[in-house]
């Protein structure tokens, strides 16, 4: 063999490398051309604006922007001196150049966020600052003595950056200093760590109750003749069929003081018509609706996995001596695990950024931390500190991914 | 103490029923009384009934009615778990998830059998059926004949009285299911093992059993050593179902003193048969000839035997056999097999013969 060395050559004499990747490339176009349409709408809507939402976490140029003067003056200030009457030129520069343009608003409102109260002392400032005259910083702590404090300028400082991790810090209830230091939020201000504890807890324990009342439905479905199990299997799946919103009311209907569940109570005496239990509007209502309503998404990988496993190793345990509850644990339950992880995996994170059930039936503490997201989307309007609480949450659930394939392996898991 | 080992039944099926939906009986009166140490093969069609009574003697399956015997005791009320039968499954039923040691150690660690005893049962096991050397690996990752011979070894390493298997060389090819046909009947001797084995191949169950229990729409149609079930088939379900066999279709014209019978077949020849399960002149009957005891070859054809004329239709050279396709008496399909010797006489197609056969080779069986 002395041509070894050069490359094989198909029939026309192009090297049969090239060759093999012309006749592959138009079948690839073409599949490429079929998937386009929808890639491009993926790209479109659901890519790009998660990245430009997300981006909004760690950048907001909106203070750099509408107050050019003052960004440069305290840039270059160690934000422990006392404030210099070049900053308070600039300030007033600024203030005079927003109050024309009418952005005033949004910059206040920026500031605010750092340190709540200074909202009013600039649209007030601003009002006046066309006729402030130099030296200007004497001028400013005239029409407030707040213009002379070192924090009301850190709060500036920090506003100003472009780049700015001070979002994602009070999204873990930490803050971030103008020196570049973080430290821990006051006692009474520490909300969203609490929130995504409660969050985990409520989807950790959603996940557990799925699993034990999924596990026996599904178990009874994948040994049902395919008949009748079929038709339970449309059983299951009547909720996914059913609007969110009508499973989460009826629940309410169910639940409250005067529902169907407490009324039953009272006439079998389990509970007094003046004592009734409080099953909603709080974290048991949040659990028992979000268990209901994410069941189905537990029961169907378990099903699937179940279904492909052979009732002749269960037989063959039991031939071979093993008690009924033995074979169960020791052969049946190892090939169903497969199922568990898909099933749990999908409900937990199905349940970390669940959002209408809460909100309707959560009451004060069954809140969870996408209802405190949606507060900041629609009515704070802080849609930083939302695209902050947002990033926390995904880098989480990246990581429980990262997790459950270290453990389980993500090939291991079967969702259909 | 009445009864000495060898007469006292280890299996027994008494009068067994079952149903399925309470309309249809699956198993149909099943009788059937094995001796210890018997390797019995219970073969038939599929939806005959077998694997169901394989099923209930495993314990998976309960009767609709009758009793099943083990041991002399009956079983129907014992739980699987607790009848100490081995058995061999159709896909093997490896444990996926545990090794090969762990898929053996597993029958002798529900019965709290110590490590050291075990390990030794695991070995003893592991080397009868030549796998010593694969107890760390995964049933994924042997082959198939190694999977069958794994499971084999997981049946027996708990030293089971019975062991069951249904249809374990199903999913091997040709030449290793006969290896290992051979290997299973050497296995079963040697260890003085009572078997049930199930299977819808009749080589198999012909190559491997000490009786073959020939299934048929819920009923046992004859059960009996191979060598008799092959050449004294009951009646036409068995002559049709074991091995390959000549048909030709007639009416019985008398029952002669000697206890042969008279046929006269629907072309008018009259032919001399064993009757089998005809009784009355007048009644029609299939009379059933094996290839092999066709004989055309004029000097081997012995004297007196009544000879019938046959046209050659094709000839088939198969190496160690010919394989002749004949029409004789209306029949088109019928197959004379003759020893390649080196004084055969090969048939043309066109060619005109005769042929004959002994009248207990000629059995008239049930129409």
């Amino acid at each position: 063999m002395s041509d070894t060395s050069g490359p094989i050559l198909a029939a026309d004499g192009t090297p049969l490398k090239k060759k093999l990747q012309q006749t592959l490339f138009r079948s690839r176009a073409r599949a490429f051309g079929l998937v386009f349409p929808l890639l491009a709408f993926i790209i479109i809507a659901f890519i790009l604006p998660i990245i430009l939402l997300l981006s909004q976490s760690v950048w907001d140029s909106r203070y750099a922007d509408l107050m050019p003067e003052s960004t440069k003056a305290v840039a270059g200030w160690d934000s422990s001196t006392p404030p210099t009457e070049e900053m308070a030129a600039a300030m007033v520069t600024d203030l005079v150049q927003a109050r024309e343009n009418k952005t005033i608003g949004k910059v206040a409102t920026r500031v605010n966020r750092e340190l709540s109260g200074t909202r009013s002392l600039f649209t007030k400032t601003a009002r006046s600052a066309a006729k402030l005259e130099a030296p200007y910083l004497g001028a400013l702590i005239d029409r407030d003595e707040d213009w002379g404090k070192i924090e009301t300028w850190a709060a500036i400082k920090v506003a100003a950056k472009k780049f700015n991790p001070s979002y994602l810090a009070s999204a873990v209830d930490m803050k971030y200093n103008a020196d570049g230091t973080f430290e821990r939020e006051d006692e009474g201000r520490r909300i969203h760590v609490k929130l995504f504890w409660r969050t985990l807890e409520i989807s950790f324990l959603v996940t557990v109750f799925t699993l034990l009342l999924g596990y026996p439905v599904a178990y009874l479905l994948s040994t049902l003749p395919v008949r009748t199990s079929n038709l339970l299997l449309i059983l299951v799946l009547l909720p996914f069929w059913t609007s969110l919103l009508v499973r989460t009311t009826a629940w309410i209907a169910m639940l409250q003081g005067q529902g169907v569940l407490n009324d039953l109570f009272v006439v079998f005496g389990i509970a007094t018509d003046e004592d009734r239990f409080s099953l909603i509007y709080n974290k048991t209502g949040t659990l028992i609706a979000m268990t209901h309503i994410l069941l189905p998404f537990m029961i169907l990988p378990l099903y699937s996995v179940m279904k492909t496993i052979p009732p002749s190793y269960v037989r063959a345990a039991k031939s071979m001596g093993a008690r009924p509850s033995t074979a169960f644990w020791r052969v049946y339950f190892p090939q169903s695990v497969p199922g568990i992880g898909a099933g749990a995996l999908l409900v937990f994170i199905l349940a970390i950024g669940y959002y209408i059930t809460p909100a309707l039936v959560g009451g004060q503490d069954g809140q969870m931390i996408s209802n405190i997201i949606d507060f900041h989307m629609r009515r704070s309007l802080n849609w930083n500190l939302a695209a902050a609480l947002g990033l926390v949450l995904l880098v989480f659930v990246l990581f429980l991914f990262w997790l459950y394939d270290r453990i389980v392996g993500i090939d291991n898991m079967k969702l259909g | 103490m009445a009864e000495s080992e060898s007469d006292a039944a280890f299996v027994e099926f008494e009068r067994v029923q079952k149903s399925y939906d309470g309309e249809t009986l699956v198993v149909k009166d099943l009788n059937l009384k094995m001796p210890r140490g018997e390797f019995l093969t219970m073969l038939g069609p599929s939806g005959s009934g077998k694997t169901t009574c394989l099923m209930m003697l495993a314990g998976f399956e309960t009767a609709t009615h009758g009793e099943i015997k083990l041991g002399g005791k009956p079983i129907n009320n014992i739980p699987p778990h607790k009848r100490g039968i081995g058995m061999v499954f159709q896909n093997y039923a490896l444990f996926p998830h545990m090794t090969i040691e762990e898929n053996l150690s597993f029958p002798l660690e529900v019965r709290n059998i110590g490590k050291s005893d075990r390990e030794a049962k695991i070995k003893r096991a592991l080397d009868m059926v030549e796998m010593g050397t694969f107890g760390a690996r995964r049933p994924a990752q042997l082959s198939g004949g190694q999977q069958q011979r794994v499971a084999l070894a997981r049946a027996l390493v708990f030293e089971p009285e019975l062991v069951l298997m249904d249809e374990p060389l199903g999913a091997l090819d040709k030449q290793l299911r006969e290896k290992m046909q051979f290997e299973i009947t050497h296995l079963a001797h040697q260890l003085g093992i009572t078997v049930v084995y199930v299977t819808h191949d009749q080589t198999e169950a012909l190559t491997m059993s000490d009786r073959v229990a020939v299934f048929d729409d819920g009923r046992i149609q004859q059960i009996a050593p191979p060598d008799q079930l092959y050449e004294e088939p009951e009646n036409s379900f068995v002559a049709q179902f074991i091995g390959e066999n000549n048909t030709l279709e007639g009416v019985i014209k008398e029952i002669r003193e000697n206890g042969l019978a008279l046929v006269q077949l629907d072309d008018g020849e009259l032919i001399d048969c064993t009757p089998v399960n005809v009784s009355q002149p007048g009644e029609r009957t299939r009379v059933s000839i094996r290839p092999e005891r066709v004989e055309y070859n004029k000097a081997r054809l012995q004297k007196g035997v009544h000879t019938l004329k046959a046209e050659v239709l094709e000839f088939i050279y198969m190496g160690d056999i010919f394989r002749t396709r004949l029409r004789v008496a209306g029949n088109d399909e019928f197959i004379v097999k003759t020893r390649n010797a080196p004084d055969q006489e090969r048939l043309q197609p066109g060619q005109q013969i005769e042929i004959g056969w002994l009248p207990q080779d000629c059995r008239a069986l049930d129409a």
